[in-house]
């Protein structure tokens, strides 16, 4: 277990005997008179000096939260004032976000990390009044006259600080603005914020190295072309020796109908690497015209977590590659940001994709018109219609051995609106799949805790604690019908899921929903398989067992 | 508890201000006329400036937040108001939350038992009391046209006897009067009672609760207690609203009580919170369309950015690319 989170069962002591806001206690402290405390496990190590520098962003610096002086620019009070203002006329959002809140409190105990912190200021409402308070302050005057009223305040280091700790402890995952009568979205705060942060070079290394990397090699994990190759064909290997099949995916192919992009964690991540294999038996299996790239070898995108440009700069090269390579449409692998990104932003920033044709399904004859446009088709909408026109051969035996349950990923749910494609396959591959209780689910489901660049190592107390609400509920399916398998149809769930599971639920593996699909395709001139694709064995299939096949 | 008192105090002395005026210093030209319009003025200009000043911001992105299954597959039913794939069906999304505030509707409550255990549990209570409370005084705003015309109007006459079929007391009773008195106490107990509410409110949520309350108040008073004639009421806002600038006939010092504290909230309005009336409909997580993968949403200032080109990416990596038998563009 990480050295940055607590035991459980010290955490589980905390949960019951420390008084919380979520509790019903109240100390009678306003918000604003509650320290910031930065400590071992909850902040995450600033961006790199070399990192910053490839960038070119502000202030590259050695220095670290627990710092007394964060070594701030001289005129970062200029900086920050002026970003927000001009941030104020571009984004009709921020300023409706800061202007309509009238602070009902039904966001209040909808935030993963105030559920498992009880801190108040993870209250969405309050998390986005650290902004609102200092943007009230343009009238000054009011607060001169009926001291406190507004509840506005000036712009100090102090503040910086509290917006550093909670601009993180947001996923951006949207779940208050389900709730909230307004539609305020804390995502589009805690973005805009972060953006500001940047500015004056208060960071964190764990989103901005996979930016600099993205860049440069191409994907986040800054795996050059040629290692890129060798993974996926150690992968391919793999995949041989397991079900005999030979899968020959290309790279860099001009003139393929579909360009497949994937986050980098399904090529060299486990267990991302067993959804991969996943994607590749599939391919084989209908004999699609596709290509992996290289350059664009990244789905997912951290500059989403940077700023607006960044995220802009990092999506150009799917169609810049898209439009190389001649192909004729994209798919996309299973990522939940990634298709925030690709869904509400890709075609409006880097559009019009208009050297590509309306994707349709070479194999069903199916036309995307929902992706008439930005031209790139989910791996999961692609497969629910494979499966819908009976085009696979699907064993859901062979998944018996796992007991599912699934984990709406953030943005695929509440930013793209994708629930019923992922469950449709997942009941037509395995025989056993358990919901999670309804509050918990669909709309409303809770992040992982990790999301939006907070997955590093030393967050790991805040992460433990922000998943905590999403463990809980797959413990009551856990316990209720044994489920062992937590399938989920995001990257970063695949990294963040497992330590989560460890921590609360031991026993419950995470699984991407393509690798269920590898695992239930039954290969032409496929070999007998015994094991699925992690070589665990199969219920039903062993050697020299009764084996109906 | 100074956040609470605070305002209750500033809303005591706006309500003694016109009592003094009126009675003492004999302003009631003052507090009838000048002020009234004033506050009408202030409240349809910044009202009006706020929505504009919302409305010339662009909207970069599409950014609904997707609450409900997505327009895909053709054998998929999507959720029509809760992801919206047309104008219409968005603008139905939009009107369910300003009619029937369904996102409200569905709050739940997280409770954290033993041995680290959540359970949500349905809690509506917000939801009906905001109901109760924005549709009674809707109703009530609506029956005080009956001031404002010489010929009481139908809709008018309709409401006040839905609004009095109780018909207990004399004057007739109306329903809303008990809603929103009702609303708007729970309203403020549950900022008190609940610790977040106590934490997340401000003196302004304090405030626009005391001074409508305080108005509704004084209008029972009038009504149910003081007996106020109204004849010259209905005589003086006659005057106001044909623009007359007469001096208002003798009324009773409750009126101008009244009156001042609906022009203070007048004034108010446009400068505060109370502006989630015209925002609601503004909110680009509820007013879009789903539908950004099908058509192209434009952003007037798209950033002009330099990414890394193929080209920059070979040029650094062709002989590793070479290597592992990748085409190239150039050799």
């Amino acid at each position: 277990m990480s050295k940055y989170a607590p035991k459980l069962s010290e955490l589980k002591k905390e949960f019951d005997e420390k008084p919380s806001v979520l509790k019903g206690d109240y100390s009678a402290q306003e918000w604003w008179d509650r320290p910031v405390e930065f400590r071992d496990g909850n902040w995450c190590f600033p961006g790199k000096q070399e990192v910053l520098a490839d960038l070119g962003f502000a202030n590259p610096r050695k220095w670290a939260a627990t710092d007394e002086d964060w070594q701030l620019p001289a005129d970062w009070q200029k900086t920050i004032s002026e970003g927000l203002q001009s941030r104020l006329k571009k984004y009709r959002s921020l300023k409706l976000f800061l202007d309509s809140c009238v602070r009902c409190g039904a966001c209040a105990d909808k935030c993963h990390f105030f559920l498992g912190t009880g801190d108040p200021k993870n209250m969405p409402v309050l998390r986005a009044e650290l902004l609102r308070s200092v943007y009230r302050n343009d009238f000054p005057l009011v607060e001169k006259i009926l001291k406190g009223f507004s509840g506005s305040r000036k712009l100090t280091k102090a503040v910086i600080k509290e917006w550093h700790m909670y601009f993180n402890q947001c996923t951006e995952c949207r779940r208050c603005s389900v709730f909230c009568p307004f539609g305020i979205d804390t995502a589009e705060i805690t973005m805009l914020v972060r953006e500001l942060l940047n500015l004056i070079g208060v960071n964190n290394n764990w989103i901005l190295a996979p930016v600099s990397n993205c860049n440069r090699t191409g994907n986040h994990l800054g795996i050059e072309p040629h290692t890129f190759v060798q993974n996926i064909n150690s992968l391919v290997e793999d995949i041989g020796d397991l079900t005999g099949v030979e899968v020959e995916p290309t790279f860099n192919r001009k003139g393929a109908e579909v360009l497949f992009i994937t986050p980098s964690g399904d090529v060299f991540g486990d267990p991302g690497v067993y959804t991969m294999m996943g994607y590749l038996l599939l391919f084989h299996h209908i004999g699609l015209d596709y290509t992996i790239s290289t350059y664009a070898s990244e789905g997912g995108n951290f500059g989403m977590f940077t700023s607006n440009d960044m995220m802009k700069k990092l999506n150009a090269k799917m169609y810049h590659e898209a439009k190389r390579l001649g192909v004729k449409w994209l798919l996309g692998g299973e990522c939940g940001h990634m298709w925030r990104v690709v869904h509400q932003y890709m075609n409006t920033m880097n559009g019009p994709a208009d050297f590509l044709e309306v994707p349709v399904s070479p194999i069903t004859g199916t036309r995307f018109s929902n992706a008439a446009a930005t031209k790139m088709v989910h791996i999961a909408e692609f497969t629910a219609d494979l499966i819908h026109h009976k085009k696979l051969k699907l064993d859901p035996k062979r998944n018996d051995h796992l007991r599912t349950t699934f984990h709406d990923s953030c943005n695929v749910a509440r930013g793209m609106g994708m629930f019923e494609e992922p469950r449709s396959i997942l009941r037509n591959v395995c025989n056993s799949f358990h919901e999670m209780a309804e509050d918990t689910i669909r709309e409303k489901t809770f992040c992982c805790g990790s999301g939006s660049g907070l997955n590093a190592e030393e967050y790991m107390d805040i992460r433990m604690r922000g998943g905590f609400p999403r463990a809980n509920a797959v413990k009551q399916v856990k316990d209720r019908h044994k489920v062992n398998s937590l399938v989920t149809i995001c990257a970063i769930d695949r990294a963040s899921l497992p330590p989560l599971m460890n921590y609360w639920n031991p026993g419950v593996s995470v699984y991407g929903l393509h690798e269920l699909v590898g695992n239930a395709l039954v290969m032409q001139g496929e070999k007998k398989r015994t094991t699925d694709l992690r070589e665990n064995t199969m219920a039903g299939f062993e050697d020299g067992g009764d084996d109906d096949e | 508890m100074k956040k609470v008192l605070m305002p209750l105090v500033m809303v005591a002395l706006l309500a003694l201000v016109p009592f003094v005026g009126v009675q003492y210093a004999g302003l009631s030209y003052l507090f009838g006329v000048i002020i009234p319009y004033t506050a009408m003025v202030v409240l349809l200009a910044g009202f009006f400036l706020r929505l504009a000043d919302w409305f010339r911001r662009p909207v970069p992105f599409r950014i609904p937040t997707t609450c409900g299954q997505e327009k895909s597959l053709d054998w998929i039913k999507y959720d029509r108001l809760e992801s919206p794939a047309h104008f219409w069906e968005a603008a139905a999304r939009v009107l369910s939350e300003v009619f029937f505030f369904r996102s409200l509707f569905r709050n739940t409550k997280a409770e954290l038992h033993k041995d680290a255990n959540l359970a949500y549990g349905s809690h509506k209570w917000l939801w009906l009391g905001g109901l109760a409370f924005h549709w009674s005084l809707l109703v009530i705003v609506l029956r005080h046209s009956r001031f404002f015309f010489v010929m009481v109007p139908g809709f008018t006459d309709f409401l006040d006897h839905a609004d009095g079929f109780l018909d207990v007391t004399l004057p007739t009773f109306y329903i809303t009067d008990a809603v929103v008195l009702a609303a708007i106490s729970f309203l403020v107990f549950r900022r008190l009672k609940d610790a977040k509410m106590r934490l997340i409110s401000l003196q302004t949520d304090y405030f626009p609760l005391f001074l409508i309350a305080a108005i509704l108040v004084v209008g029972v008073l009038m009504r149910y207690v003081a007996r106020l004639d109204i004849m010259p009421v209905k005589d003086q806002m006659l005057r106001l609203v044909n623009f007359s600038v007469d001096a208002p006939g003798e009324i009773g010092i409750l009126f101008y009580v009244h009156l001042f504290l609906v022009s203070v909230l007048a004034i108010y309005f446009p400068f505060s919170k109370l502006m989630h009336a015209g925002a609601i409909f503004l909110s680009p997580t509820r007013n879009l369309t789903n539908n950004s993968r099908q058509k192209r949403h434009i952003n007037p200032w798209n950033a002009a950015i330099k990414f890394r080109t193929y080209s920059e990416y070979e040029d650094d990596y062709r002989e590793k690319m070479k290597k592992a038998k990748l085409p190239i563009e150039k050799q």
